[in-house]
C-alpha cells in the first residue's frame, strides 16, 4: 500500500477530533477516579445511558442533541449524587472501598447494559441532525461535521471545568479532596459533602459525552465496555487527577486509534486503547504528568 | 479434615454423581449440569484470587478463551489428539497468562490491576478476532469424535464425567491453599498488604502464585467447552457474563471459604438454567447482576456469612437464657 500525504493528513485529522471528543468521555472519570478516588469502572456505562436519553428526545420530538446534553446533564447529576450515597453508605463509610466496591461498580454497569438491552435491543440507534450527514472539504481534508461539532463542544466543555476546578470555592474543594481529606475537615467543609458533589458532576460529564458519542457512531447498549480501557487508558496516561493530562492522554488516544485503523485496518483499533493502557499501568502508572 | 481425606472424600463424591446420573434418560440434564459445573469451576478458581488474595479479576472471559483457543488451535492441528492433551496445554497457556497479567500489574495498587484485567479481554479478543488460523471473526468448529470414550452414549455424557472430576480437582486445590501456610499468607495480603509485607510474607511471589493458578484453572474449564457447543466463535467466548458470574457466585456463596463459591455457583447456576428454560437469557443476566449488587451492598459476607451470624446469634440467645 502507498502511503500518501492525505492519507496521514486526514488519520491526524481525524485523530485530533476524536481525541477532542475522548476527552469528554475520560473528563468525568478523571474526577471521579484521579480525584475523588471512586473507581467508577461503570462510567461508560452511563455514556450510553446518555446516548440513549439522546436517542429517545432525539426520536419523539426532533431536539438538537448537542441541547438535550445541555438539558438533561442535571438529572444526570442527580443520579450521580444518588449513586454516590449508597457508595458512601455500603462501602466508603466502611473502610472497604477497594474489592467490593469494584464488583458493585461492575454490577452497575452490566445491569445498566442488560436493562437497555431489554428495552431497546441490540440494534444500533442513531440520531437525526442537521450536521450528521454533512462533509466540509479543506484541500485534501476531509472535515465530517459529525466529528467537528463534538469536537467544539467537548473543547468548550473541557476547558470550562479546567476554569471550574481551578477558579471557583466548590472546584478548588474538589481539587483538596484528593489531596487531604482530614485537612478540608479542620477547614471547615464536609469532604462526604465535596464528594457528593463532585460524583454528581462526573456523571453529568458522562451523559453529556453519551450525546456526543451518538453523533458521531450509532450505539449499541454493550459498546460501553469497550470503552472502560479507553477512559482509564486515558485517565492513567494524563497522570490521573489532571484535567489537562486528560486532554492530553486523549489526544494520544485518538491519534493513536486513528492511525491504526487508517493503516492495518478497524478491526485491531480497540486493542490499541487496552494496549496502551497496559503498557500505561504496567510501566508508568504515575502518567504523563505525574508527580 | 486432612488433605489426604478431603481428596479422597471429594473424588469418591464426585464418582457417586456421575454413577446416579447415568439414571437420568434426557440429554438436557446433562448440558445444563456442564454449564454449573463450568461456573463451579470458575467461581472456584477466582475465589482463589479474588476472595483468599483480596484481587478482583475481571478478566475471567480472557483465560476462560484461552483455554477454549488452545483446544480449538490443538484440534486445528490434529482433530484426533485426546481430550486430556488439550486440557492440560490449556490449562498451562492460561496458567502463564495470569503469570504474565500478575507480573505486570500486581506490583501496584490492586485497582490497576482489576482495570487491567478489564483491558486484558480486549486485547485477546482483538488478538483472536484477528487470527484466521483459529476461523477468525468467522469462529470454527470443533466436532467430538464419534467414537466416544469409556463405552459412554453420547459425547455429552463423557464431558459431563470430565467436568464433574475437573470440579472436584478445582475445589480440592482451592481448599488446600486454603488450609496451607500459602491460604495465610493470602489472607494477610488481603485484610493489610503492607503489614503483611512488614511480616516477611512474601506477597509478590504469593500474588503471582495465586494469579497463576487462579487463571489456570479458568483456562482449565475453557478446554472442554469447544466440545461442548462444537462452534467457537470470540463473541461469545469472550463474554462478559463469564466475567458477571464468577464474581457474582463466590460473593453471594461468600468469599473466605472453599465452600462459599461451590454454594454460589450451585445455586446460581441452577437458577439460571431455569430462568433461562421459563423465562430468557437477558432476564436471566440481569438476575445475576441485580443479585450480584444487592448481595455487596447489603450482604457482603454472602450466604455464608449470613449462615455464621445466624447461628452466632442463636448461641447467644441460648447462653442468656440459662
Amino acid at each position: 500500500m502507498e502511503i500518501s500525504s492525505s492519507l496521514i493528513l486526514n488519520a491526524i485529522v481525524s485523530g485530533i477530533l476524536l481525541g477532542g471528543f475522548y476527552a469528554a468521555m475520560a473528563a468525568g472519570v478523571s474526577i471521579s477516579f484521579g480525584m475523588l478516588d471512586v473507581t467508577n469502572i461503570a462510567h461508560p456505562a452511563f455514556i450510553i445511558l446518555g446516548s440513549y436519553v439522546a436517542y429517545i428526545v432525539n426520536s419523539w420530538w426532533g431536539w438538537d442533541p448537542i441541547v438535550i446534553a445541555i438539558v438533561c446533564s442535571p438529572l444526570f447529576f442527580l443520579l450521580g449524587m444518588g449513586l454516590y450515597r449508597i457508595y458512601y453508605y455500603a462501602f466508603e463509610r466502611k473502610g472497604q472501598q477497594s474489592l467490593r466496591s469494584l464488583a458493585f461498580f461492575f454490577g452497575i454497569l452490566f445491569i445498566t447494559e442488560v436493562v437497555l438491552i431489554l428495552i431497546f435491543g441490540v440494534d444500533y440507534r442513531l440520531v437525526k441532525s442537521v450536521y450528521t450527514e454533512t462533509t466540509w472539504q479543506l484541500g485534501e481534508v476531509d472535515l465530517p461535521l459529525r466529528l467537528v461539532v463534538p469536537f467544539i463542544f467537548s473543547m468548550i466543555m473541557i476547558f470550562g471545568l479546567n476554569m471550574f476546578l481551578s477558579r471557583t470555592f466548590f472546584g478548588r474543594a474538589v481539587l483538596a479532596v484528593a489531596q487531604d481529606q482530614f485537612a478540608l475537615r479542620l477547614m471547615g467543609v464536609n469532604p462526604v459533602k465535596i464528594k457528593e458533589l463532585g460524583f454528581g458532576l462526573s456523571i453529568a460529564i458522562a451523559g453529556i459525552a453519551g450525546s456526543f458519542l451518538i453523533v458521531i457512531q450509532p450505539v449499541q447498549p454493550s459498546i460501553g465496555r469497550d470503552y472502560i480501557g479507553l477512559v482509564f487508558a486515558i485517565c492513567v496516561l494524563g497522570g490521573m487527577g489532571s484535567i489537562k493530562g486528560a486532554l492530553i492522554g486523549a489526544m494520544i488516544l485518538g491519534l493513536a486509534e486513528s492511525f491504526t485503523s487508517t493503516f492495518f485496518g478497524p478491526s485491531w483499533a480497540p486493542a490499541v486503547s487496552f494496549g496502551l493502557l497496559l503498557l500505561a499501568v504496567a510501566f508508568k502508572p504515575s502518567g504523563l504528568l505525574g508527580r | 479434615m486432612s488433605n489426604k481425606a478431603f481428596i479422597v472424600a471429594a473424588y469418591a463424591f464426585a464418582a457417586v454423581l456421575v454413577a446416579v446420573s447415568q439414571f437420568v434418560p434426557n440429554d438436557y440434564f446433562f448440558s445444563a449440569a456442564y454449564t454449573v459445573l463450568l461456573f463451579v469451576i470458575l467461581s472456584t478458581a477466582w475465589n482463589i484470587l479474588g476472595g483468599y488474595t483480596g484481587y478482583v479479576n475481571f478478566g475471567t472471559p480472557a483465560f476462560f478463551a484461552m483455554g477454549a483457543y488452545t483446544t480449538v488451535a490443538l484440534f486445528k492441528l490434529s482433530p484426533t489428539l485426546p481430550l486430556w492433551v488439550m486440557i492440560i496445554g490449556g490449562t498451562l497457556i492460561a496458567g502463564l497468562t495470569g503469570l504474565g497479567m500478575g507480573a505486570l500489574t500486581l506490583r501496584l495498587r490492586g485497582v490497576f490491576f482489576s482495570i487491567a484485567t478489564l483491558a486484558l479481554s480486549v486485547v485477546l479478543l482483538t488478538f483472536v478476532v484477528n487470527w484466521d488460523y483459529a476461523g477468525g471473526a468467522r469462529g470454527a468448529y470443533v466436532i467430538p469424535p464419534r467414537e466416544v470414550p469409556l463405552g459412554f452414549h453420547r459425547y455429552i455424557q463423557f464431558l459431563y464425567l470430565v467436568m464433574v472430576f475437573l470440579s472436584a480437582t478445582a475445589v480440592i486445590i482451592a481448599r488446600m491453599i486454603e488450609t496451607s501456610t500459602m491460604g495465610r499468607g493470602l489472607e494477610a495480603i488481603r485484610d493489610d498488604e503492607l503489614a503483611a509485607e512488614c511480616c516477611g510474607v512474601p506477597t509478590l511471589k504469593l500474588k503471582l502464585m495465586s494469579t497463576t493458578i487462579s487463571g489456570a484453572l479458568m483456562g482449565m474449564a475453557g478446554t472442554t467447552y469447544p466440545y461442548f457447543v462444537s462452534y467457537v466463535e470470540p463473541a461469545s467466548t469472550f463474554n462478559l457474563s463469564y466475567a458477571v458470574n464468577s464474581i457474582a457466585m463466590p460473593l453471594i456463596g461468600g468469599m473466605t471459604t472453599w465452600l462459599g463459591p461451590l454454594i454460589g455457583a450451585l445455586l446460581l447456576g441452577s437458577v439460571q438454567q431455569v430462568v433461562q428454560v421459563t423465562i430468557s437469557s437477558a432476564w436471566n443476566l440481569l438476575i445475576v447482576g441485580v443479585l450480584l449488587v444487592l448481595f455487596v451492598t447489603l450482604a457482603p459476607e454472602g450466604i455464608m456469612g449470613l449462615w455464621f451470624n445466624w447461628r452466632k446469634k442463636q448461641k447467644l440467645k441460648a447462653g442468656g437464657s440459662k
